[in-house]
């Protein structure tokens, strides 16, 4: 995996592989979009369920970005590896993006369904940290000038903040909440249709993709201005 | 088609929901694009100057 870790390889790899990546990703965004408007209402929640197709993807990978963005952390302060600095660095954004659709699409399925658009229990208000965290980790990173020195103190933060993931996974069974529980990845198979399962999961596989494709044009982006920074400083060095 | 855009009743929650997932993700992948070009070029007219 470190041998990938090359900058240089880095920008070789990612540039053949990148028109692939957003292909795909189309594609599997575009397929759950036409399965989700195509699936019927549900016999409890009516139509409404079209809003799951979007609030269960973004939150998927706000937290699976939040799952990157400390493992990223975690190699960078270990190993002192500058490109996982640029990946944990770019991750912060994209959490925070799909971390607010999920609270909004939430809050707009939670309003019909529950009679409220916010309530303040274990599930909401820890996945409100977690958007609380992405942008306390934006701030520090901003507020240090120092890059490496941004980096190490960032990566704290992320690592410390790592431990709000399994308390959002596991609320729905430790506090009584408005929010259903685990109805996907339970043991004995989905609670879920499979016309329902269809749009979801592909909207799954598509959100988590969207999220790589944008990380690695953010990686690149990182890493053509470090490529000009350097140009510049050589400059003034002459 | 107005029984669809009706949602069953729930249009003002279902197309919000929609829209705002558009303009979340549309916006993160034209700022991140367009990030990219502007990088790109500026270090592709650095190191050429420099060569």
């Amino acid at each position: 995996m470190f041998e990938f870790a090359n900058p240089k390889r880095f920008m070789d790899l990612s540039g053949q592989l990148l028109p692939w990546l957003a292909a795909v990703t189309a594609v599997t965004l575009a397929a759950g979009l036409v399965l989700g408007f195509l699936a019927p209402p549900d016999y409890q929640q009516g139509d409404t369920v079209k809003i799951m197709f979007l609030h269960v993807p973004a939150a998927w990978t706000a937290m699976f970005a939040y799952g990157v963005l400390a493992f990223a952390s975690l190699i960078g302060l270990v190993n002192r590896h500058p490109l996982a600095d640029v990946a944990a660095k770019c991750t912060a954004p994209l959490g925070a993006v799909f971390t607010a659709l999920g609270l909004v699409t939430g809050s707009l399925w939670g309003r019909p369904m529950w009679g409220t658009y916010w309530v303040w229990d274990g599930r909401l208000t820890s996945f409100l940290l977690l958007l609380l965290l992405y942008l306390g980790y934006i701030a520090l990173g901003n507020a240090i000038e120092d890059e490496v020195r941004a980096a190490r103190a960032c990566a704290i933060l992320a690592l410390v903040g790592a431990v709000n993931l399994p308390i959002i996974e596991f609320s729905v069974d430790w506090w009584t909440t408005l929010h259903q529980g685990e109805s996907i990845f339970r043991a004995g198979g989905p609670l879920i249709a499979g016309v329902f399962l269809w749009p979801l999961g592909l909207n799954g596989i598509g959100y988590t993709l969207l999220f790589l494709t944008l990380l690695m044009i953010r990686i690149r982006t990182e890493i053509f201005e470090r490529r000009a920074r350097s140009v510049l400083l050589l400059e003034v060095m002459r | 088609m107005s029984d669809f855009l009706a949602m069953g009743g729930y249009a003002a929650f279902v197309w919000p929901s929609y829209a705002v997932t558009v303009i979340g993700l549309g916006g993160l992948i034209g700022w991140t694009l367009s990030s990219y070009a502007r990088a790109k070029a500026r270090a592709k007219a650095l190191e050429e100057r420099r060569a």
